[in-house]
């Protein structure tokens, strides 16, 4: 038996099971669950300001007005999607509670499975407060963007599991050592990504490394949405190839981890 | 349990040829230049409690931990319940459970949600009834709804157990599962583990430091030296080998380099 068909016959139970970990524990501590709200807030009130300051002083900015606060909304996405995933795992490994998980019956799979669910939830309690201070505040409706969001979110939210994945595997292998990797590791997709300008303002070299990015693709979308009228569907389909390349690549990369984790008795010590 | 009851528990060499809990083969684990398990081969039969003793880096948590899927070996077999670790854990971590020093239960849920949450996991049937039971047996009760980060370590030592006996193991891997524990909770521990092997059949792997522990519980003791098997046999065999009348002696035997002396002298 080979070790991926150790990840056959998933059991929704055992998800369950995980899901219901972190939710007592959401439920435990109102400080997570303030923090959860706390930055999106902060973030989108800073933004709105400035869109709001910049449209009163240039006409460009005033006719493409939301690009911004757009923007700052589907980048915490991204990042509020990568950090609900990643530190639902991190709970593990500061409760040493991994030891525990690796020896019952919970597969891989499950485990992540459980993790992408929590990431959902946690994405819902910070970002969707955060859409509704954006339209009363600053009159910027999200949900007018319509279906497109919903291609947008999906593209997002791939992105933030494939590294949240990725970033889960390598504090598995090295330990807490590594947990900076989780809280930074998105910032370095930040500028590539082109959130607040377009791909073009990079140098020519620069725009292939972007276009390798399926956030680059929302980005773009969202503004040829927001200031031209037009939803293209060409660059969400691109970024969903790329983000079922990234998810696969990411799985793989996971089960090398672990087995590295392994073969270097890591799960025994996984602290500093 | 009396001396006889326990040496009539024992299971005979006899026994020790039927389907193992355990069949280890061979078993290396090198990292980088250390030689942490060396060529060990043993085999446990099932209902049988097992002491692993050992100094300091041994070799002991390294082959619980091989046992359970959580280290791989260089090289070697593991086999659990019939089936190779780690490519066949799918079809055993059901099946088997474990209590360590080197993870916790997470502290701010409580001791319900823990039990709960695991439970799920090992796919438990009638859980709350089971969690009843094993509260009950326990003593968990008055602080079954508190957290487990405020549980004295007496406490926590005792709802570590109840999650490690949740599915009622057939294989139970336990790695210093008294220390840390006052004289009284630690010898309610240990008359709650053979009530458990006694009533359950269940095979009972055990890393100690703790001699009186293994003397009490045990009726095999494995010695490992710098990952390498010194001696197995029951206790009262290697005391009369060591000409030891505790294995606390013996041990320090082991450990201090004294083996061939003791062993002339018991000739």
């Amino acid at each position: 038996m080979t070790e991926l068909s150790v990840h056959r016959g998933i059991s929704v139970h055992r998800i369950g099971a995980m899901i219901l970990r972190y939710w007592y524990l959401l439920q435990s501590s109102w400080p997570r669950l303030l923090e959860l709200l706390y930055w999106p807030a902060l973030q989108v009130i800073t933004w709105g300001f400035i869109q709001y300051y910049i449209a009163e002083n240039a006409s460009f900015f005033a006719r493409a007005g939301g690009t911004l606060i757009g923007a700052v909304i589907l980048w915490d996405i991204l990042f509020r999607g990568q950090l609900g995933f990643s530190i639902s795992f991190l709970e593990e490994m500061w409760a040493r509670n991994l030891g525990n998980l690796m020896m019952s019956p919970l597969r891989p799979i499950e485990f992540l499975l459980s993790l992408t669910v929590m990431s959902l939830i946690r994405l819902a309690i910070g970002v969707i407060p955060m859409t509704l201070l954006a339209l009363f505040l600053f009159h910027f409706n999200v949900y007018a963007l319509g279906l497109p969001l919903i291609a947008f979110f999906c593209n997002l939210i791939f992105t933030s599991w494939s590294v949240g994945i990725f970033v889960s595997g390598l504090v598995l292998r090295h330990g807490l050592g590594a947990e900076s990797i989780v809280w930074t590791l998105m910032f370095a997709i930040m500028p590539l990504a082109c959130i607040y300008y377009p791909v073009s303002v990079l140098p020519v070299w620069l725009q292939y490394v972007a276009w390798a990015l399926p956030p680059t693709y929302v980005f773009e979308g969202m503004r040829a949405l927001l200031i031209e009228n037009t939803f293209r569907i060409d660059l969400m389909l691109e970024a969903l190839v790329i983000n079922a390349v990234l998810l696969v690549a990411s799985f793989w990369a996971f089960l090398a981890l672990l087995r590295s984790a392994k073969k270097h008795g890591s799960l025994l010590s996984s602290g500093e | 349990m009396t001396g006889n009851d326990k040496a009539s528990s024992r299971p005979t060499v006899a026994d020790r040829g039927a389907i193992a809990a355990i069949a280890v083969a061979h078993l290396v684990k090198v990292y980088k230049q250390t030689r942490a398990v060396d060529d060990i081969s043993f085999s446990l039969p099932r209902g049988s409690i097992t002491g692993l003793l050992g100094g300091n880096g041994a070799g002991k948590t390294t082959t619980i931990a091989m046992i359970m899927g959580l280290v791989l070996p260089t090289s070697g077999r593991v086999q659990v319940l019939g089936h190779r670790m780690p490519e066949e854990s799918a079809a055993v971590l059901g099946r088997m459970n474990f209590e360590s020093p080197y993870v916790d239960m997470p502290m701010r849920l409580t001791v319900r949600q823990n039990l709960t949450i695991f439970g799920k996991l090992y796919a438990v049937k009638n859980l709350s009834d089971r969690i009843a039971e094993l509260a009950d047996d326990l003593d968990l009760t008055d602080f079954i709804d508190r957290a487990n980060g405020k549980l004295s370590a007496g406490q926590k030592t005792r709802v570590a157990l109840a999650k490690a006996l949740i599915n009622r193991p057939e294989l139970l891997l336990l790695d210093e599962p008294t220390a840390s524990l006052d004289p009284d909770t630690a010898d309610w521990v240990r008359g709650h583990l053979e009530r458990y092997r006694r009533d359950n059949n269940a095979t009972i792997l055990l890393a100690s430091h703790n001699m009186l522990e293994v003397e009490r519980l045990c009726d095999r003791v494995i010695i490992m030296k710098r990952g390498r098997i010194e001696d197995d046999d029951t206790p009262e065999a290697i005391m009369a080998r060591y000409n030891r009348t505790t294995l606390e002696e013996v041990f320090l035997d082991v450990a201090r380099g004294r083996v061939n002396g003791a062993k002339e002298a018991a000739r």
